[in-house]
């Protein structure tokens, strides 16, 4: 079989004397959508921010793709092809949609200490980044400045960025965040479009997203894994509905 | 990054207008103002080189003058040393900057926000102080130089021929920064300033990048530093004072960060105010402080940054 895409062990990381992640053990197989769900503070964002790249583990190790990635910075991390959504939207705003991919683009192409031709004229770059938005349905926003679309744009955007990368693995942390009902059910379906074309890691509040979508969920409560399985496991397991899930929600399941 | 139209129209006249200042003032007898043009031309260089780093990379750099200094000290220690050939002390005076600028961004860009402002400011400080103990090079009273020696046809002993040649490197800056800006590269700078976390992110290992941008702004600079020497036949630590920092960044504030043309209506403005305003009074500060405390609340994007703007965002 062969190697799973990501593979996290043991990894640990506190802060003072606050447990972020703790003994953590898990791995997602090649073309697999993975989600983790916890409740708040339960240390989400530190996992994301360690399996990027911006944080450091105490110890454990990160294996992408069969390759140890604990030390690498979060830029050879992206190489590799490890690409990240970021939940509070990221985008470079006083660029248009398309350059905002075109950079992500750039970035793919090797190094760009290139100080003569315009970007902006180079179809290398604009032909594949247009492709993406039409995919996407954003083709008609392609010179609006990132400022000026809509939240729910701007989160599709992210998401583009990070696709543009030409990812194995795609990280997406709460794609759906301070989005309406209408807006999280557009994301739901273009996530699902999504599925089994790239491995991915969803890291989400949106229980609908991730019961729908998710091959397996892992649950994280307090920094440790108390659950791991299809999204049918992981709702029937009585330690997630006690600690997560609450008696309220476990009575409608 | 496209231009309106009515910049570009704004750029021709004031190409030509600046092409025509030696045989106009010399008609009208007022030669002082080709020196003058020439300074105010030689600061619009120091402040492009700046807005580089500044307003498109997002460094703010507090000790941009030090490249000034060098580049004026590659002219007046090889003049010392009876070195008078122009395109050696050019190549000095790039090339130091671009070696101190290297030194000093390597070690500043491991700092962010106000360390970054600070670490910069003392650098800058450091080589002042370096300018001030070098007795030998006439310490903190300066040392008096030649101009540098061209080629026959170049001689800058002849204020035209010198403000011609300044003329010819600010354009030739301007239209560097323009490619590079518009490049790849200048991409990766500016999205940098916007968001350095999401450039690495998606794969750029930024700190190379903001470096190669630290050196080439310093080495652009330098150039500034090489030209004042010539200009004022005379090198002291005072250009590298911070002062002359802050009078720079002044420069580019006024004109317009992260436009290319900005820096250089900055500078022709504040020099030119400096010049009429300090005729009627000394205290000229008082009436400048002000004024560009105002500018700064309501025109953000500087004088340039008031017309009007093409779609697409642009310089």
């Amino acid at each position: 079989m062969a190697d799973p895409i990501l593979k996290v062990e043991d990894l640990m990381k506190s802060f003072g004397g606050v447990v972020a992640t703790e003994r953590f053990f898990f791995d997602i197989q090649q073309g697999e959508f993975h989600a983790i769900i916890g409740p708040n503070g339960a240390g989400k964002t530190t996992l994301v921010a360690q399996i990027s790249g911006m944080l450091k583990p105490d110890s454990g190790r990160i294996l992408f793709d069969g390759q140890d990635i604990t030390g690498l910075s979060v830029a050879e991390r992206s190489h590799l092809g490890l690409a990240r959504s970021f939940q509070i939207t990221s985008v470079f705003r006083h660029f248009s949609a398309l350059q905002n991919v075109a950079l992500s683009i750039q970035a793919r192409q090797g190094h760009s200490f290139r100080f003569w031709k315009p970007a902006a004229k180079d179809s290398s770059l604009t032909e594949p980044a247009m492709k993406i938005l039409s995919d996407l349905g954003l083709a008609d926003r392609a010179n609006v400045l990132a400022d000026n679309l809509s939240h729910g744009e701007k989160r599709q955007l992210e998401i583009a960025m990070a696709l543009a990368t030409d990812p194995k693995l795609l990280l997406l942390d709460e794609p759906t965040a301070g989005m309406g009902a209408e807006d999280s059910a557009r994301i739901r379906e273009f996530l699902g479009g999504l599925k089994g074309k790239y491995s991915m890691l969803l890291i989400e509040h949106d229980m609908d997203t991730v019961f729908s979508l998710a091959d397996r969920v892992t649950v994280l409560v307090y920094g440790r894994g108390i659950a791991t399985g299809t999204p049918e496991e992981v709702r029937g397991n009585a330690e997630v509905r006690a600690a997560y899930l609450g008696e309220d929600d476990a009575a409608h399941a | 990054m496209e231009l309106t139209r009515l910049k570009c129209w704004l750029l021709a006249i004031g190409f030509v207008v600046l092409v025509a200042v030696p045989p106009l003032v010399t008609a009208m007898d007022e030669t002082f103002y080709i020196t003058l043009i020439s300074r105010v031309m030689i600061f619009a260089i120091a402040a492009l080189s700046l807005d580089l780093i500044l307003g498109f990379g997002g460094m703010i750099s507090f000790g941009h003058a030090a490249y000034l200094g060098l580049g004026s000290y590659a002219v007046g220690i090889l003049a010392f040393h009876e070195i008078t050939n122009g395109w050696l002390q050019l190549f000095v005076a790039i090339g130091g900057s671009a070696v101190v600028a290297f030194i000093i961004g390597a070690i500043c860009l491991r700092t962010s926000g106000i360390y970054f402002i600070m670490i910069t400011l003392a650098m800058t400080q450091l080589l002042f102080y370096i300018g001030i103990s070098l007795e030998t090079y006439g310490g903190d009273d300066g040392l008096p130089t030649d101009r540098s020696e061209f080629a026959a046809f170049i001689d800058l002993g002849n204020e035209w021929i010198l403000f011609y040649l300044i003329l010819g490197f600010l354009v030739l800056c301007m239209y560097i920064s323009w490619r590079l800006i518009n490049s790849r590269f200048g991409m990766v700078i500016r999205g940098c300033h916007e968001n350095e976390a999401r450039m690495q992110a998606i794969g750029f290992p930024t700190y190379r990048y903001k470096l190669l941008a630290f050196v080439v702004s310093g080495s652009m600079c330098g150039i500034a530093g090489f030209l004042l020497a010539n200009l004022t036949e005379f090198v002291t630590p005072e250009f590298m004072h911070w002062f002359r920092s802050g009078e720079i960044m002044i420069m580019v504030l006024v004109g317009g960060m992260g436009t290319l043309f900005g820096p250089v209506v900055g500078a022709f403005a504040f020099l030119m105010f400096e010049e009429i305003i300090s005729g009627f009074t000394e205290n000229w500060p008082v009436i400048f402080g002000p004024l560009l405390v105002l500018l700064v609340l309501f025109a953000k994007q500087g004088v340039w940054g008031l017309l009007p703007k093409s779609k697409a965002g642009d310089g």
